[in-house]
């Protein structure tokens, strides 16, 4: 929790969230700056559609306090919020016509320029040509569409997208990422975007609340949670980990450690390891590893048990002599193939790499990403 | 042969239409007999007497006037109540819950003679005075019922995402039940406004163990006057309420089919 907020910013203050029988979000606190595009990533009941109820003011906090700016909102109701949601179902309104439900907002608080503004928002989305028209006559597109500009024209201090893409198919939801993207860059105001989808999440938020099991696992712009993930469930969730067993051996300089894998002495900068601790998960990135001698002292012989090609890059599964199968990606740049069945030496450099808490469960958050689309 | 194959569903269509319609004819051509005698079983001659003068019968009008009269006031309330219970029901978990559900369906499913023996009973114990306020108690009770189960089944299909993001939205609870949960639950409460005026204004055997000799509905009338020769007056009658029903009946389903065609 920072101690100056910024003016704009939405603070969370141990926000708790319990039912009759579990907790659904464990004390949480969270600063979502102003004007950013901040993205609450995690599997279906981590808690972060509680987390964004509670902050719509849909759901009453069990203990803890929200804030925007100087304001604490915490005990007021959803309709007094300055804060609007685009609901994953959409929730228009089926007996008004696409400006009638944008224009909904506006009006409860008597805006007298209520239609002008609706109009220009529908502009921004572009649906203007839509506006007499009922939602139900839409495509799921426009009505998620017509969703968003109902929610944009109040221009509320916060804007809460609740898994805003699910009910689209994959290449309109490519495009709308785009479009959502590119309207918030217009608009500037801030987004909280709540998905199960790490890519949807790396593609369009500046910063990204990584949640799981009802807590914060790791904040951070999603460069950072990529490369130094500081759990296995971050290391897993968000893209593919290689995870080797290791110890830390003692010493080392400044910027490299040597840890001992499987009688294999591998580097890691020293900035990737978590201090205190002796016994750790070494990881690697799939397309981080390189087949072939790299020069330094990562390097692990194997056999290659499966080779797949995409295209742009090949996917190889290479056997340790203790049984384990590392991932490897190897870009399609040139560079000779391996083919299967053959013995090959991977490599990757110390900076590539990162430690983990070796008592956390290395398949952590793993199961989870195939679940969804 | 193929032909008549075809069209044979029409041909079923048609025959029902027929047999439910005929007795509506009869009336109405009926309604233009001048009988001969008391009786108004074989067309005379043509005259339109009955249609000029449709009070012309001793105590017709009365009596339609206290159909109608408590028709409007059973349906009326009952629509409101059967709105408040249907909503109660369909979006709140509490105690009686399933209890309440189930008596709801009992006065649908108990017989017309014993629900009004057994009301006539209980307005005796009560010191109720039979007529018309015990008519109106009688209607409106069993009238909530059927406006409950219209209401209800309304009520099951609206999405309360839709009040959440009417108060999202800046709508106070007032103003979400006023612009969006009362214009979806419409059609639901007008159905069941509709039925139970016409079940009020239709009934005869509650109506009868309730009434008293200066509360003779409609209904009633009818049923007395079929013993000493029915007035033409009320073929009159009866030629005007189907005729409403039926153009209360095509405007629905004109604005609905229009609404449709929207929608498509």
């Amino acid at each position: 929790m920072s101690k100056q907020q910024g003016k704009g910013d939405l603070g969370l203050v141990a926000l708790t969230k319990s039912f009759a029988t579990f907790t659904a979000v464990h004390p949480l606190d969270l600063v979502v700056p102003q004007g950013s595009f901040f993205a609450l990533l995690g599997p279906s009941g981590c808690g972060k559609t509680t987390t964004l109820r509670m902050i719509a003011g849909l759901e009453e906090p069990t203990s803890g306090r929200i804030r925007i700016g100087d304001s604490d909102i915490t005990d007021t109701k959803a309709y007094q919020r300055n804060v609007n949601t685009v609901f994953q179902s959409y929730a228009l309104f089926p007996h008004m016509s696409v400006l009638d439900n944008v224009m909904f907002g506006l009006r409860r608080r008597g805006d007298k320029d209520a239609k002008a503004k609706a109009k220009e928002v529908l502009e921004l989305v572009q649906l203007e040509q839509v506006a007499s028209k009922k939602p139900t006559q839409l495509s799921g597109g426009m009505q998620q569409r017509v969703a968003l500009a109902r929610a944009l024209v109040n221009r509320p201090d916060v804007l809460l997208l609740d898994e805003p893409l699910g009910a689209l198919d994959l290449k309109l939801r490519r495009q709308m990422q785009i479009e959502l993207k590119r309207i918030q860059q217009e608009v500037g105001l801030t987004f909280i975007h709540v998905t199960h989808d790490q890519e949807e999440a790396m593609t369009m938020a500046d910063s990204i609340a990584v949640m799981n099991a009802g807590r914060l696992e790791q904040l951070g712009d999603p460069a950072t949670l990529y490369e130094q993930p500081r759990s296995t469930f971050v290391a897993n969730f968000l893209g593919q980990s290689n995870l080797l067993r290791a110890t830390v051996n003692p010493g080392g300089t400044d910027h490299v450690v040597t840890v001992r894998a499987h009688d294999t002495d591998l580097e890691v900068s020293r900035e990737h390891l978590p201090e205190g601790v002796r016994d750790v998960w070494l990881g690697v990135r799939p397309e981080k590893l390189r087949l072939g001698e790299g020069g330094g002292p990562n390097q692990l012989r194997g056999i290659v048990r499966d080779v797949s090609f995409s295209g742009v890059a090949t996917q190889y599964s290479v056997q340790m002599p203790w049984g384990q199968e590392l991932i490897v990606v190897q870009q399609n740049d040139g560079t000779a193939r391996a083919v299967l069945g053959e013995t090959v030496t991977v490599s990757w450099a110390a900076q590539h790499g990162f430690a983990l808490d070796a008592s956390q469960d290395a398949e952590a958050g793993a199961e989870l990403v195939d679940d969804h689309g | 042969m193929a032909w008549i194959k075809r069209h044979l569903i029409s041909f079923a269509a048609i025959a029902v239409l027929v047999y439910m319609l005929v007795p509506n004819v009869v009336v109405a051509a009926f309604s233009f007999n001048d009988p001969k005698g008391k009786y108004n079983y074989n067309f005379n001659e043509f005259s339109a007497a009955a249609w000029t003068n449709p009070c012309g019968a001793q105590g017709i009008c009365e009596s339609l006037g206290l159909s109608l009269q408590i028709g409007v006031i059973a349906s009326l309330t009952a629509t409101v109540l059967g709105t408040m219970i249907a909503f109660a029901l369909g979006r709140y978990r509490f105690r009686g819950r399933s209890a309440t559900n189930l008596l709801i369906f009992m006065p649908m499913a108990t017989p017309e003679v014993v629900m009004g023996s057994s009301l006539l009973t209980l307005f005796l114990m009560l010191g109720v005075p039979s007529g018309r306020t015990a008519i109106l108690i009688a209607h409106i009770m069993f009238c909530v019922s059927f406006v409950v189960v219209a209401v209800k089944a309304r009520v099951a299909t609206l999405d309360p995402k839709l009040e959440e993001a009417a108060a999202d939205l800046g709508a106070n609870p007032t103003q979400t039940f006023l612009r969006v949960t009362l214009p979806l639950a419409a059609p639901g409460i007008a159905a069941g406004a509709l039925l139970a005026f016409s079940l009020s204004f239709d009934d005869y055997i509650i109506t009868n163990f309730n009434a008293s000799p200066s509360s003779i509905t409609f209904p009633m009338y009818v049923w007395g006057a079929s013993a000493r020769g029915v007035p033409v007056q009320v073929y009159v009658i009866g030629t005007v309420m189907f005729v409403l029903t039926l153009v209360v009946v095509m405007t629905g389903q004109l604005i609905s089919s229009r609404r449709n065609r929207q929608v498509a």
